[in-house]
């Protein structure tokens, strides 16, 4: 009995043949709808931060340098590739491309910085202006995450307070 | 020289450890994938082994949460010698989408000395063996930092000090001197 299902064994086996996957030699084909990191075109970018705003994983950060120059920065280190900012770009600036080979030795390999140049309103001088009462309120005055640090500050005013708003914790280990 | 060394040391075939620090388990069903015939890696000598005693290379997979922190920096310490890291996973490269969860510490880096990432939520089983490749030296890596101008500006330095609160705005009193 045993030595009969050792032998059924080797049959459905050797059935199968060879499945391995030539992958290191020769690419895969991807699925269909495959998302692999997003890439941002700065010629088309308008820096209406509508991709910071609707990140999940709040890897864009939006910084006004000064009345002219919005910083946008992809840091892309805890990007999920969801294609919800891809979806939100007005003006199609961001495509998620089918590149999934990111493998890194630096964390900074992965980023993508846009310095825009931004017009200004001529009536309350300010680069972009929420469409709705409650945007009006998140975004009052510039935007200023915290480059340095590559942390997201949900309010200018919370850079004039010592205490950040969104912070990493911080516990010891022995 | 890492990359060197790497080829000196690990030369013949990387035993790894995988280690799940709070991960959604998506991760580990994309190495578990990379061991099966399809993406046969025992073929280039890789191995998993299910003692941190025994292994050369620590496979990370998840961020570092508050209660596995210190279990992982015991399984890293409990490695031989010539050891590297592999943070799998946007969890474990940068703390995951719920990175400013109470009971997320943030990414691997903070407790262990990360050698590798690879990114993806959860990155494909070709991802995780170009990065092993990565790290064998035996293809390069292919990404790199992405600058763009759309004008040439002089950047002002900034400081919060220099921000001043006027009524409802926030000021910079730096502008006039760009």
């Amino acid at each position: 009995m045993s030595v009969l299902s050792k032998l059924e064994e080797t049959f459905l086996c050797l059935k199968a043949g060879r499945v391995t996957l030539p992958y290191p030699a020769q690419a895969q084909p991807l699925p269909e709808n495959f998302r692999g990191r997003p890439i941002f075109d700065a010629a088309k970018c308008v820096g209406c931060a509508g991709c910071a705003n609707n990140c999940p994983a709040r890897e864009i950060l939006v910084f006004d340098v000064c009345q002219e120059v919005r910083i946008l920065q992809y840091l892309g280190r805890r990007c999920t590739y969801c294609g919800r900012c891809a979806d939100v770009c007005p003006e199609k600036a961001i495509t998620m491309s089918l590149e999934f080979e990111n493998a890194t030795n630096k964390i900074g390999d992965l980023g993508q910085k846009l310095e825009l140049f931004m017009s200004t309103c001529q009536r309350c001088g300010r680069c972009f202006k929420g469409a709705a009462v409650l945007d009006e309120l998140k975004m009052k005055g510039y935007r200023s995450d915290d480059l340095q640090s590559e942390r997201w500050i949900y309010r200018s005013q919370a850079f004039l307070e010592s205490e950040p708003v969104v912070d990493d914790i911080k516990i010891e280990l022995d | 020289m890492l990359k060197n060394l790497c080829q000196k040391m690990f030369g013949r075939s990387l035993w790894v450890y995988h280690a799940n620090s709070g991960g959604c388990n998506g991760c580990d069903i994309e190495v578990l994938n990379v061991l099966t015939p399809y993406y046969d890696v025992e073929r280039f000598g890789i191995k998993l082994v299910g003692s941190p005693r025994h292994a050369d290379v620590m496979l990370c997979q998840g961020p570092a949460m508050r209660s596995t922190a210190l279990a992982l920096k015991r399984a890293y310490e409990a490695m031989p010698a010539p050891k590297l890291v592999f943070a799998i996973g946007s969890c474990a490269c940068g703390g995951g989408i719920w990175f400013d969860s109470y009971s997320v510490l943030g990414p691997v880096e903070k407790i262990l000395p990360v050698n590798y990432y690879i990114p993806g939520c959860p990155p494909r089983p070709e991802a995780i063996i170009y990065g092993v490749a990565v790290a064998l030296g035996l293809v390069d890596k292919k990404t790199a930092p992405v600058e763009f101008k759309q004008i040439e500006f002089p950047i002002p330095q900034y400081h919060p000090r220099d921000l001043r609160r006027d009524h409802d705005m926030v000021v910079y009193e730096k502008l006039e001197k760009v």
